[in-house]
């Protein structure tokens, strides 16, 4: 589905992300997690050409990323950028419509096709109540469905997430999981997403990768990664790890010694 | 009867906070649009009514559909009518051209007078008029020609992924400073021929007739054509350059397209009327409070209100003076300039943001 060989990307002496080779199959849901500022989101938007590597390339359905055109590359792909303008004044469905945008011809209208494809997205995201309601009078919660409805309407084969439940509530944060499941069981939407909640991410996806300094250090089951040598050497804390139905947890004990 | 009544109102399940079924802008974006049209015409209407002779609606008639050689004839047919119909063009042009500028620049103070592409325009023009008067009819396109590099060169110096507020100005300054000395120079070095541009210099449509109407119309017409074309770019924009490209969308072509577009518009508005400040400022700024930013309205409504402001401001400037006639470029700077001051002093706080 996306594949990247060896990138290598450089925002400056200070920080490069190195020799990124990831291979994300159809319908899976993966987690990017690490400390801020160890490049997930730079590694997000590398995938979705916001920015081009130094060298290595990105694969998009068995086609390089940087000979497609953009139109054709939004068709496919579609990414929730960290920071987003919450100030629009754009009424929830006219924002979802923007999602059809890279369907569209130049100036065309919307056909039905758009509309209903568009109706899909507001219903999945349960805002068929907030149509017309302009994007800043929402609370955090369904502002953040608004963006993910506009996202989907893309109708994108995979969707990137770059922190999409921080600054929600907890109950918001799991409503945004959920969804991001639904999406994955019934629409088989493979899902890419940086996520801070590490047991979140143990318990909504099935394969987690960890980055620090710009680097790749695991890439397993949520099984795997969360070890208490990869709490020691990634973030730097002691965690006690436990079980509960089939998942793995943890809980934060102390600050340990750096790794 | 219960004398301790609990005043506690709940709330069935329909009450709540309050559904729309359409958008909740949409009567007030039709009511503006509406009474902005009408407001319009009668005011061209008085306009044509107005001034050193006044005349009744059905002289005007007379002297519209009449075309017998009576004074209404003359006043109306041949002194106001180009008059009205270019300061409404002109308005709209402006107003469109600033509109379209502050959505490519994101920055709500981008007017072509105050940033200096209205000067770009006038120095070409100027330069036209007093050295290669043969190629007068070449004007509004020599005047697109120097808004569109000066409004590159403005792009350049003051994009950083936006434009901050004090950066744009600053910018502005700097270039209308400059121009204004490339202005002066030539001033002196053709003072024999600095009387014909003084009065365009001054921003009016003193003298226009039918001459300058039929030079500018089609570059009015193609370019209003054009502008429309700008509304979807904007909004696409408005979502921000990430989002914009991550939905398809070509940002940089759009927004080159767009510098092109209220250059051309500024550069038709400069070549007849001069340097005309702060219509496209104080027009878009207004309705956009009004009816909110969706340039599928607000770009229309700008162009309605610009052409509604220069007429009215034309009218009073040259009847309320009599027998002295204003240039209505003084007296909009007149109204404009607190306006643009008021804005600047509103955004005080985070004032490096965009
Ligand atoms: N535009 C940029 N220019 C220079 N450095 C940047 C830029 N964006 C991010 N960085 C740096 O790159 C590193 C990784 O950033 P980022 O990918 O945003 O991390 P994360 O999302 O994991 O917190 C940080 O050290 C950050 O300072
Ligand atoms: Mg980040």
């Amino acid at each position: 589905m996306l594949v990247t060989k060896r990138l290598d990307f450089e925002h400056s002496t200070a920080f490069q992300l190195e020799d990124i080779n990831l291979s994300i199959q159809k319908g899976e849901i993966v987690s990017l997690v690490g400390p801020n500022g160890s490049g997930k989101s730079t590694l997000l938007r590398l995938m979705s050409r916001l920015i081009s590597p130094k060298s290595g390339e990105i694969l998009l359905v068995g086609k390089a990323i940087k000979s497609m055109k953009t139109e054709d590359v939004a068709k496919k792909l579609a990414m929730l950028p960290q920071m987003l303008d919450h100030q629009l004044d754009l009424t929830v469905a006219e924002l979802v419509e923007f999602g059809r945008y890279p369907h569209r011809g130049a100036y065309s209208k919307l056909t039905t096709e758009d509309k209903k494809v568009t109706q899909w997205a507001i219903e999945i995201t349960k805002l068929q109540s907030f149509r017309n309601r302009m994007l800043h009078s929402l609370s955090g919660g369904e502002r953040q469905r608004a963006w993910i409805a506009m996202a989907i309407a893309q109708r994108p084969e995979i969707l990137l997430l770059d922190e999409p439940t921080t600054f929600l509530d907890i109950s918001h944060q799991l409503e945004v999981m959920e969804l991001v499941k639904d999406l994955n069981e019934n629409f088989g939407m493979t899902v890419v997403m940086v996520l801070h909640d590490i047991n979140q991410a143990a318990r909504y996806s099935e394969r987690m990768i960890v980055l620090k300094n710009g680097k790749v250090l695991y890439d397993s089951t949520p099984t795997d990664v969360l070890r208490r040598e990869m709490f020691q050497s990634v973030f730097g804390i002691d965690a006690n790890i436990y079980k509960e139905s089939g998942k793995t947890f943890f809980t934060p004990m102390k600050l340990g010694k750096e790794g | 009867m219960e004398s301790a009544k609990v005043n506690v109102r709940t709330y069935s399940a329909e009450e709540g906070p309050k559904q729309h079924d359409r958008h909740p802008l949409a009567k007030r974006r039709l009511i503006v649009l509406v009474s902005l049209s009408i407001t319009l015409i009668l005011v061209s209407l008085f306009s044509l009514m107005a001034g050193a002779v006044s005349f009744s609606i059905s002289e005007i008639w007379n002297g519209l559909f009449d075309s017998s050689d009576t004074l209404e004839r003359r006043i109306v047919w041949d002194l106001r009518l180009p008059r009205v119909l270019i300061g409404v063009v002109v308005g709209m042009c402006l107003a469109s051209a600033g509109a379209i500028l502050q959505g490519v620049m994101r920055n709500p103070l981008a007017d072509p007078g105050i940033i200096g592409v209205s000067s770009g325009a006038g120095l070409v023009a100027v330069i036209i008029m007093i050295i290669y008067p043969t190629y007068i009819a070449l004007l509004p396109l020599a005047a697109f020609i120097g808004a569109l590099v000066t409004a590159l060169i403005i792009y350049a110096l003051s994009w950083r992924g936006g434009t901050s507020v004090v950066r744009i100005i600053l910018v502005g300054v700097a270039i209308n400073a400059i121009i204004g000395s490339f202005m002066s120079a030539l001033m002196l070095l053709y003072s024999d021929r600095v009387q014909a541009v003084l009065p365009w210099l001054a921003g009016g449509i003193g003298g226009v007739g039918w001459v300058q109407f039929k030079m500018i119309i089609y570059y009015v017409m193609i370019a209003l054509i054009l502008a429309l074309f700008s509304i979807k770019h904007i909004r696409v924009l408005r979502l921000g350059d990430e989002l914009a490209k991550l939905l398809g969308h070509h940002v940089e072509r759009s927004r080159f397209f767009l510098i092109v577009m209220s250059t051309l518009l500024a550069g038709i508005a400069v070549s007849v009327s001069g340097l005309i400040g702060f219509v496209g400022l104080v027009v878009p700024h207004i309705l956009r409070l009004i009816i909110g930013g969706d340039y599928r309205y607000l770009l229309p409504a700008s162009a309605l209100g610009g052409g509604l402001l220069v007429v009215l401001a034309d009218t009073i400037a040259r009847s309320a003076f009599n027998p002295i006639e204003l240039p209505v470029g003084i007296l909009l700077a007149f109204i404009g300039g607190p306006f643009f001051l008021y804005l600047i002093q509103r955004r005080r706080g985070p004032v490096a943001g965009h």
